[in-house]
């Protein structure tokens, strides 16, 4: 437990940032708190962003975590519009991109991950856009509309929902993937081809193997995308989604163990013991599967949040939690229970024709991973099968007439 | 607008005004009221903003969606008042409603 009036900075206001603030006040931290934020405003929920957002379903005040008045209410100093440039772990003191410095007694990097930027010919012309930010959403949202056309590179989750929220309002959208199916890197076979064709069910069009090598535009606007085989996709905008990489520069600057994303511990500690690192940005531990990898997803967010939070008050430290993400698109809700490492079978409950079914990634007779499609049982029953690393009867898995409680209970 | 009594598991009661349009887990949430985690941020992906509503505000509350309906039955210590509060859109009829919530939500 850190002393009671401990001077707590958190660097990135995101999810991660915004929800450790609150839990520290929530649990009775008395120390100062300081929230230091790239962005202008106080931090907001992002996966909305792509989905209710982006079709104009929910609004700025809806996405905001708190409102602003909370952050001076709770006694929390939230600084916007700022970086921290330099950790001196000696002196215990964050540099700032304002040229000020903040001394902390407990430091929690919570910077998060940023889109990847492809590096070819016309990437920086207007109209080609990348979703990580409100100010990206604002800016495609303003770019969409009746009649246009979005070019969508790379058949990821955040493509793919953007792309189905450009259909609700009215724009074309046109699906460019490099590798021979969408969701390549995510998904398995059967939820790629389900998820192709609700797209194109709903008018969204699909080039697959397409290597995009550049964007074409007039008078600095772009106005389409350039493939490897020399075809041109007219476009009036370009949404780039093909991954993120953490913002570790800030930790490995400091001289704090990095590997693809800021190491840490199963309580959320880096290799500095005044400092934790929460969120996106981290490497850390999940021990299901044994091994580390890095989770972009709010669920980890708030788990590491609360981690950090418990160590900071003296609360016990809480459970392990099944990593678990969803995505929404039309009027299909997917939710994702656990990563598929490891698994030697993919069996599918249920008739993906009829809209509800699920795909369970096994490991001998261990469940791994559960993709659920309008399938809540299956998603719920599938985490707790998970994380007890219980056996499942796999005959009885799949069979929808045996009900996912009798499967569990079995 | 609408107050909404929210009582810990353990007997705190915090009460707050709730904008109508807005969700009973999104008042909590912006209030910093302990206990409801709403960790999808009301898609009824997750089932961690369970409440119990007082019974004499039940039928005020409106039906449950089948989505929510089969969320609900996997979570722990589901009652027949258990509601999801992200399900729970704000009205003015629903002014003064009393909502209990359950000691954990994971």
């Amino acid at each position: 437990m850190t002393s009671a009036d401990a001077h707590v900075v958190i660097v990135g206001a995101g999810h991660a940032g915004g929800t450790l603030a609150a839990l520290l006040r929530q649990y009775g931290h008395a120390g100062a708190v300081t929230l230091v934020g790239e962005e202008p405003i106080p931090p907001y929920q992002r996966p909305p962003l792509s989905k209710a957002w982006l079709k104009g379903e929910a609004d700025a005040e809806s996405l905001a975590l708190k409102p602003l008045e909370f952050y001076a209410g709770n006694r929390i100093d939230f600084r916007p519009s700022v970086r921290g440039v330099g950790i001196d772990r000696v002196r215990k003191v964050l540099a700032l991109s304002d040229g000020s410095e903040l001394a902390y007694d407990v430091l929690v990097l919570a910077t998060g991950a940023r889109p990847i930027r492809l590096p070819i010919p016309g990437a920086d012309l207007d109209g080609v856009l990348e979703l990580r930010t409100a100010a990206d959403a604002e800016a495609l949202k303003a770019a969409l509309g009746p009649g246009r056309t979005m070019a969508v590179v790379g058949g990821g989750y955040i493509g793919l929902e953007a792309a189905a929220s450009a259909r609700a309002l009215g724009a074309d959208a046109v699906v460019l993937e490099r590798e021979p199916r969408i969701l390549a890197r995510v998904a398995g076979e059967v939820l790629s081809s389900f998820f192709r064709q609700a797209h194109e069910t709903h008018g969204v069009r699909f080039l697959t193997g397409a290597s995009v090598t550049g964007f074409r535009g007039e008078g600095g606007k772009v106005t389409g995308v350039e493939l490897a085989d020399g075809q041109v996709i007219d476009c009036d905008l370009a949404l780039v989604g093909v991954g993120a990489v953490p913002n570790q520069e800030l930790a490995q600057e400091a001289g704090l163990a990095v590997n693809r994303g800021v190491v840490v511990d199963l309580g959320a500690r880096t290799s500095d013991p005044a400092i934790f690192a929460i969120g996106d940005v981290t490497l850390r531990p999940m021990p299901i599967y044994g091994r580390d990898f890095r989770m972009e997803s709010v669920p980890n967010a708030l788990e590491q949040a609360k981690q950090v939070a418990c160590a900071i008050t003296g609360r016990p430290a809480p459970a392990g939690e099944t990593p678990w993400q969803w995505s929404d698109q039309y009027d299909i809700k997917l939710q994702i229970a656990g990563y598929n490492f490891d698994s030697d079978q993919s069996l599918v409950r249920g008739d993906p024709a009829s809209g509800h079914f699920a795909i369970f990634h096994l490991k001998g007779d261990q469940v791994q991973a559960v993709e659920a499609i309008n399938s809540p049982p299956e998603f719920m029953m599938g985490r707790q099968l998970i994380g007890s690393r219980r056996p499942v009867d796999k005959q009885r898995l799949a069979d929808t007439s045996v009900s996912m409680k009798e499967v569990a209970a079995a | 607008m609408a107050k909404i009594t929210y009582i810990e598991h353990d007997g705190t009661e915090h009460v707050h005004d709730g904008k109508t349009g807005l969700s009973v887990m999104e008042v909590a949430v912006k209030n910093n009221v302990p206990g409801i985690d709403a960790d999808c941020g009301g898609a009824c992906a997750c089932a961690t903003c369970h409440v119990y509503v007082d019974p004499a505000w039940l039928d005020k509350t409106g039906d449950k969606s089948a989505m929510e309906e089969s969320m609900l039955d996997f979570a722990e210590g589901v009652e027949p008042n258990s509601r999801l509060a992200c399900q729970i859109k704000i009205t003015d009829g629903l002014d003064g409603i009393v909502v209990r919530l359950p000691e954990s939500q994971h």
